[in-house]
């Protein structure tokens, strides 16, 4: 073991010693900053996380009981997320981010150095209660891997230095406030820039334009509340002439599905209910995919004028912003951004000074889970519960939030429809191609040499994309992550749109030196990884799928488990309860399409040969008497 | 039949009820499609998905998919029953299911969905995951090995009983049952035999203490008539009548 362990210990971080006074009080106060709804209560979970390192069994009975809820309603929902633990784990949690492109980049050696310096086993809690060292999926840093959160805090870029200094700052206990600031330093990377990431319009700009578009017709009209508000024929033309000019760009939704934004809008403008709904989902899971981390950081104001924009047009009064957990270091310039919009009065009541246009926006953080990303899980999360999707239909623009109408778009179409509101849906309609209206963010990682952001009008080639980035001997491209498609050299022509390759923006590129297969299993291990374990065939069929790409790497694989694979891919497609099992299947299918000679490269010859390894069951007694020598193997023995 | 709208069920016609899912028009009307975790007294929640039927072509739960007039629904073909057959197999994977041995065996819809099916092995590489029971309570028995996280228990508790005794935790193939007491053990809780939700489980996790075989195996629920029967004879009179 390291000696530092033995010199003095400085003072213990404060969530070291978190006393049931300091729970108590971390309880109350984040309570009351919810104000005792209990659709504030994940928020509340990762408030008491973030004070006290974990949420202990005492705060959940607090919790349960300030917010009138089920003891275990409240368990339920802190044992779904994964960045919640209900055990201690130490005042240091390391997750490193598990994506391929960390892979590629040599995460697992640095995992173990770090384990080593810390003297801890991946997954346990020190002896001393000290640290925690684990892996988590994609962080979303993709172009400055590898990477890992601590404690919540980004930080990219690692090399065997940085893991050297991250270990003595733990051991040392130094704490995360005092680490140098460097290493949370999160870089934008922004390689081309088009319409949207060169936009350079003031904050305010998009809603003025929207309000003017009204004041064309019948100005003063359109100033009445309740008239734009319910939609009356005559007095609305405001709202009503920005919702044209979003159904005339025929923008599509950016977060991957495509569906038409224009028309989505409309629909809940339409629906009848209480109140409507305008939600940001920044909730950025799928591996590879890191653009709207940029965007929130380089382009908030866009975003809140989109999203404000989107308010006026349906008739909303209040927005979510959906921010993934692994975004937290985020939170505090996008509330700042916020405060800063409600003193300019493009925020709250009678924004721009138009009486009756009341609108503000709240950021909920996620907590480690990428089903949160489908439109009604991510709404069952703001709503405090289980991140699992809801039967559809209903759908979110009828029944969303609190089952009134809502809207959910991504933070790249909302920022899109603020370019919009300003310049016109003809105008946007003119980029692109012809059912693929503007320019999309493709976020580029893997073997390149300039990884990060490009913006290209909707139909540019995957092959410029390759050359632009620096990528060579390229073998594959895995385009808009694992629920994407994997495509090999011999269709590099084709273009990113609607009508080719649709993409949510994720661009990872393998070289040939890249085995394909294990591509494919770490994509396999994520979605296994992320299953709400709703329905049965993802819960258990994603797992089912991990074993057998497990069973392969160990090469104990055969044909037998290649027509398995067949089946439950069928299974998942089939009877699925929502996206993520639908396409679970599909970097396993593309690539066994494909690259099949990396999967038959690893079977044995047999037509069937059991997953269970007896020699590996004596690893165990191997590691108990401290043996690996030749006679402790079974092939060894006569 | 000129009562209502009406569908077609594997090519005949079957009467509805506005509101009705396509499960319940189909059972009302006599016609069995297999399903696990539909209960004909509460709300359905479609997580099991064996009653997964193909609407216009397209696989959907039937327990959640409402009825619609002329829809064609394609329920008792092959490719259906295979996939129905696959899930059963999963749910025998995932848990530690011991039928001889098990008090449930006979009673459990489960083991009856498999032998109506014609499962023959459970196909998949037994989980065996570690599950510990709870004995704590005076009179009921909880052995979550059996669990196939159905959430019949969930949603008895907690729209008949008021209780809200039972939840879930964790997530993927760590989501688990879980008891609404601080420390996880029924005994904590103010659960009773009389509850409902004592009496819903169609496995064998939650089970009344000091009582064992007073049925014998051989003249138990599933052992007299098959499921698929069964199942007819629980939907709801109401249903039936319409379909007189």
């Amino acid at each position: 073991m390291s000696g530092q362990n033995m010199e003095p210990r400085p003072r213990l971080p404060d969530y070291v010693t978190a006393t049931p006074q300091a729970y108590e009080q971390s309880v109350r106060r984040s309570v009351s900053r919810w104000g005792h709804d209990p659709h504030g209560l994940l928020q509340v979970l990762r408030d008491v996380q973030e004070d006290c390192g974990y949420v202990a069994p005492g705060a959940i009975a607090m919790i349960s009981r300030l917010l009138r809820l089920s003891y275990s309603r409240v368990l339920g929902v802190a044992s779904f997320y994964s960045f919640l633990a209900t055990e201690p784990r130490g005042a240091y949690r390391v997750l490193f981010s598990d994506n391929i492109t960390d892979r590629m980049l040599g995460n697992e050696a640095l995992l173990e150095a770090l384990c080593h310096r810390l003297w801890v086993e991946p997954g346990k809690l020190s002896e001393d209660g000290l640290v925690t060292v684990g892996r988590t999926s994609c962080t979303g840093l993709c172009d400055q891997g590898p990477a890992m959160l601590v404690n919540g805090r980004a930080i990219g870029g690692l090399t065997p230095e940085r893991i050297e200094l991250i270990g003595s700052l733990i051991l040392a206990r130094t704490p995360l406030t005092e680490w140098p600031t460097e290493l949370f330093v999160v870089q934008d990377n922004v390689r081309r820039a088009d319409i949207l990431l060169g936009s350079s319009l003031a904050p305010g700009d998009p809603i003025r334009a929207a309000l003017q578009r009204g004041a064309r017709g019948w100005s003063e009209h359109a100033a009445n509340e309740r008239s734009w508000r319910e939609g009356y024929v005559g007095a609305a033309l405001g709202p009503v002439a920005t919702l044209e000019e979003i159904k005339r760009s025929n923008l599509r939704g950016r977060g991957g599905a495509g569906f038409t934004t224009g028309i989505k809008w409309e629909a809940c403008r339409h629906a009848t209910g209480l109140a409507r709904y305008v939600v940001c989902n920044a909730d950025e899971g799928e591996p590879g995919t890191f653009k709207d981390r940029v965007l929130l950081a380089r382009h908030a104001d866009l975003l809140f004028d989109g999203m404000t924009v989107a308010a006026y047009a349906v008739g909303a009064s209040h927005g979510f912003v959906y921010l993934r957990g692994e975004y937290r270091h985020l939170l505090d310039p996008l509330q700042a951004t916020l405060e800063r919009r409600r003193t300019a009065h493009l925020l709250g009541n009678g924004i721009c000074d138009q009486p009756g246009f009341d609108f503000d926006i709240q950021i909920h953080v996620g907590a480690g889970s990428y089903v949160c990303g489908e439109e009604s899980a991510l709404i069952e999360s703001l709503e405090g519960k289980r991140g699992v999707p809801r039967n559809r239909p209903p759908y979110p623009v009828t029944h969303g939030y609190q089952q009134q109408p809502t809207i959910v778009n991504n933070v790249e179409t909302l920022c899109a429809a603020a370019l919009i509101a300003v310049h016109g849906g003809d105008w946007y309609r003119g980029i692109g191609t012809l059912k693929s209206s503007g320019t999309k963010i493709l976020s580029v990682s893997g073997d390149v040499s300039r990884p990060g952001l490009y913006e290209y009008p909707f139909g540019v080639p995957v092959r410029q994309v390759l050359d632009d980035c620096g990528a060579v001997d390229t073998q594959a491209v895995q385009i808009s992550g694992p629920s994407g498609i994997c495509i090999d050299a011999t269709e590099f022509e084709r273009r990113i749109s609607f009508e080719d390759l649709p993409t949510a923006g994720a661009f990872t590129v393998f070289d040939a030196s890249r085995d394909m297969f294990e591509v494919a299993r770490n994509y396999a291990h994520f979605f296994a990884h992320e299953s709400c374990g709703f329905c049965t065939p993802c819960r258990v069929g994603t797992s089912m799928l991990v074993a057998a790409m497990d069973k392969i790497h160990d090469g104990n694989g055969t044909q037998h488990d290649l027509r398995e694979m067949n089946r439950l891919n069928k299974v998942l497609l089939m009877s699925a309860h929502c996206g993520l099992g639908h396409t679970a299947c599909n970097p396993i299918l593309d690539t066994l399409k494909r690259f099949r000679p990396a999967y038959e490269c690893k079977l044995s010859s047999l037509e069937f040969a059991p997953a269970f390894d007896l020699d590996g069951a004596l690893g165990r007694a191997r590691q108990m008497t401290g043996r690996d020598d030749a006679g402790a193997h079974l092939e060894n023995l006569p | 039949m000129s009562r209502g709208p009406t569908f077609l069920l594997d090519g005949e016609e079957v009467a509805f009820e506005p509101g009705q899912t396509v499960l319940q028009a189909a059972l009302a009307a006599g016609r069995y499609i297999p399903h696990l975790c539909y209960h004909p007294e509460f709300t359905s929640h479609g997580s099991c998905k064996v009653c997964t039927c193909k609407v216009n072509g397209r696989s959907v739960a039937s327990c959640t998919t409402p009825a619609e007039a002329a829809i064609e629904v394609e329920s008792d073909t092959e490719e259906l029953n295979d996939l129905r057959r696959t899930l059963v197999q999963m749910l025998f994977a995932e848990g530690n299911h011991f039928c001889p041995s098990c008090e449930k065996s006979g009673n459990c819809s489960l083991q009856a969905l498999g032998y109506d099916l014609g499962v023959m092995t459970a196909g998949f590489r037994h989980l065996f995951p570690e599950r510990p029971v709870d004995p704590s309570h005076p009179e009921i028995w909880l052995d979550f090995n059996r669990c196939i996280l159905c959430e019949l228990c969930v949603r008895a508790s907690r729209d008949v009983d008021k209780k809200n005794i039972f939840a879930l935790g964790g997530r993927g193939l760590g989501k688990h049952l879980i008891v609404n007491s601080e420390t996880g053990l029924l005994a904590d809780t103010d659960a009773a035999i009389t509850d409902k939700a004592m009496h819903v489980c169609p496995v064998g996790v939650i089970l009344r203490k000091r009582e064992g075989f007073a049925v014998p195996i051989g003249s138990r629920r599933y052992d007299r008539s098959p499921i698929s029967a069964q199942a007819l004879e629980d939907a709801p009179p109401r249903w039936r009548r319409m379909n007189d």
